[in-house]
């Protein structure tokens, strides 16, 4: 049987093309925008599960390490590993800043872990992991450093050794892996000029200035420069016991709070991404709701151009799902073809944005629905205003 | 010829009777039709002339189930389709009335126009279920009988008027209709042309049976009528026609 629908638009193939590919880049935006909400979340799981802790043991009553301040002494870890339950303790520092690449500044996070121990990245894909506990660097690529390179954070220059690829906070920074004790220093020391300021104010404070107290002041001012903290304690729990059993374990010192990885990843979602993630909600809603207008209007409009046809249709007799078909066929092909061109344009611009953008199989089969729902409900509304054309119409006088 | 009141019923395919049709109303109101009487046999091709405004566009728009008229009744082969007294339309699917029992070939010749000519021709009975290959022949056959047969896979839209007016003819016939309403038919046609469509609309009228009414101003056409009716503010006089015979015209055409 004839199919008038397929004969139209291969009529009129260019102007129907074209509007498809309109259409199509509106469907990209909104399905690049789903995508930019699956990576920020993706990334936040990626990092923790990368750490290859079971617990993250902070400060009582924060949501550290990332979402909240945390500190913690760093002779901590050695009661934690002994504890029944825990096979491996580490010390983790975790700090935003900007370091110089290539000449510009590139916001990073800063992770200061123990080389060889739990919160290091667990693939590389380049080079090898930390090995000396000093000046060395293990960089994601996003930052733009490359194996060999140097990269100076504040005081000292680093060899950038080894690199990672999706290591990203939260928030999307890169992040730049050096030894915990690097990290400690760039965290907690103070900088030269408040250095010298706070030693020449203890220096006149009388009373550590005692004559015949010979040691006080020097002991004092050596307190002052050493860091004892870190952010985190990461923790992993030995074969035989549930990570349940260890974090209530952990819970019950007056001080500490640990979280666990599913914590940790409602923390991400619930805490961290959550306004970012309603923003981009917002956002998503109303792209989606302006390209569904336009496919309606289009699909309307389309019909409306085509009132003569479906008037002659009607005075020779062809029935009323002939025409219905007319419209749905036409609506449902510009939708395929939107989403097409949709799905093809969010997958060859995802790589070039900053951040990461997860095209999931699920949104994409979601994005289709919703298309195909669109041009079903829009065409049902243009069926309607064809069904009523005045067969007269077609009639001259 | 015979009085209509003498026809034998049975051969009677459209009556008329009493037809009025008002356009708009109150102030506005326009009367276009004042109670027409009118009968075709089957196998008959009669004229409808008068001047223009007269009414006849309205009279087969009423008569083809197109518009609603405002009183009067219309009976197609003995059946009553319409009746003012008893409410209007005796029929639900008025479509499907146009589609299986009247052929249109209207002034303006709409054909539809992202199909070539053959599938314009065939349309219909390939959107009810006839195979493509059977329609499209019997289409075939139709348009060379119009003498446009080398233009059959050509678009609509690049035929000239002429062209265009037989393939709204040919489309018209496909289905064989008992009924065949044309509205001016031949205007856009040269005489050899216009007389070849009046010979075609005769043979489908002997062959089938078919009533044709053709409403026209065309003085190369009238004198073909043997019955004619004239119009004149809305109401029908019945005169006879010259009946000139369509055979003695030398023109070509192949008739299918
Ligand atoms: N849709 C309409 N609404 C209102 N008045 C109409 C309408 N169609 C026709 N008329 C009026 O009805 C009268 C008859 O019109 P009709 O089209 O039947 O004339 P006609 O005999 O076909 O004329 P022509 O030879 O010019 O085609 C005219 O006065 C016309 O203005
Ligand atoms: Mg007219």
């Amino acid at each position: 049987m004839i199919n008038l629908a397929g004969r139209d638009i291969a009529q009129h193939f260019g102007r129907f093309l074209f509007t498809g590919v309109g259409l199509g880049l509106l469907i990209g935006a909104t399905l690049t925008m789903a995508g930019v909400y699956r990576g920020m979340v993706a990334d936040g799981r990626a990092v923790i599960a990368a750490s290859g802790a079971d617990l993250w043991v902070v400060q009582k009553d924060t949501l550290g390490p990332w979402a909240e301040p945390s500190s913690l002494r760093d002779d901590l870890q050695r009661t934690l590993a002994v504890l029944p339950g825990v096979a491996e303790v580490a010390n983790a520092a975790y700090l935003t800043m900007q370091v110089p690449v290539h000449g510009r500044e590139v916001r990073v996070m800063l992770a200061g872990v123990e080389p060889g121990g739990l919160g290091e990245p667990s693939q590389l894909v380049a080079g090898r992991p930390l090995l000396r506990s000093h000046y060395e660097a293990v960089a994601d690529r996003a930052t733009g450093l490359r194996v060999g390179d140097t990269v100076r954070i504040r005081r000292h220059d680093y060899a950038v050794v080894g690199l990672t690829q999706r290591a990203t906070s939260s928030s999307g920074d890169p992040m730049l892996f050096i030894p915990l004790k690097d990290a400690q220093e760039v965290q907690f020391l103070k900088d030269n000029d408040s250095l010298l300021a706070e030693r020449a104010r203890t220096q006149a404070n009388p009373a550590l200035n005692r004559p015949g107290v010979p040691g006080l002041l020097d002991a004092v001012l050596a307190g002052q420069s050493a860091s004892r903290s870190v952010n985190t304690v990461l923790v992993r729990v030995a074969p035989g016991h549930t990570v349940a059993e260890v974090q209530a374990a952990i819970g019950r010192w007056k001080h500490l709070t640990a979280w666990s990885r599913e914590d940790m990843e409602e923390i991400l979602v619930a805490r961290l991404i959550a306004t970012s993630a309603r923003q981009i909600g917002m956002f998503l809603a109303i792209l989606a709701v302006v390209s569904a207008a336009i496919v309606a209007f289009i699909i309307y409009t389309m019909t409306l151009n085509k009132q003569r046809e479906i008037a002659v249709l009607k005075l020779i007799g062809a029935r009323d799902r002939s025409i219905a078909a007319l419209v749905l066929q036409q609506a449902l092909a510009l939708g395929l073809i939107g989403f097409a061109v949709g799905e093809g344009a969010a997958t060859l611009w995802a790589p070039f944005f900053p951040k990461t953008v997860l095209l999931t199989a699920g949104d994409a089969a979601r994005g289709l629905l919703a298309t195909l729902g669109v041009c079903t409900l829009a065409s049902s509304l243009a069926i309607r205003a064809a069904l009523r054309v005045d067969p007269a119409e077609a009639i001259g006088g | 010829m015979s009085a209509p009141a003498s026809l034998p019923g049975d051969d009677v395919a459209i009556r008329l009777s009493g037809l009025t049709k008002t356009y708009g109303r109150g102030s506005t109101a326009v009367p276009a039709l004042r109670g027409v009487d009118m009968t075709v046999r089957r196998g008959e091709v009669i004229g409808l002339v008068g001047p223009s405004g007269s009414g006849k566009s309205t009279l087969l728009k009423c008569l083809g189930a197109v518009i609603e008229p405002t009183d009067g009744r219309i009976e197609l082969a003995g059946e009553t389709i319409f009746d003012g007294a008893r409410g209007g339309w005796r029929i639900a699917d008025l479509r499907a009335l146009r589609r299986d029992r009247i052929g249109f070939i209207f002034q303006a010749p709409y054909l539809i126009p992202f199909l070539d000519v053959v599938d314009n021709v065939a349309l219909l009975p390939m959107l009810a279920g006839v195979p493509d290959a059977q329609a499209r022949s019997r289409a075939r056959e139709l348009i060379a009988a119009l003498d446009v047969g080398h233009r059959s896979g050509v678009r609509v839209s690049q035929l000239s008027g002429g062209e265009q007016q037989r393939v709204a003819i040919a489309r018209s016939l496909i289905n064989r209709p008992p009924v065949i309403l044309a509205d001016e038919p031949t205007a856009p046609l040269d005489s050899t042309r216009a007389l070849a469509v009046m010979r075609i609309l005769g043979e489908m009228a002997q062959r089938y049976g078919a009533a044709i009414v053709v409403v026209t101003h065309d003085e190369k056409i009238i004198p073909t009528f043997r019955r004619l009716y004239r119009i004149r503010d809305g109401r029908t006089e019945e005169e006879a026609g010259e009946g000139r015979p369509l055979d003695a015209d030398p023109a070509p055409a192949a008739i299918g």
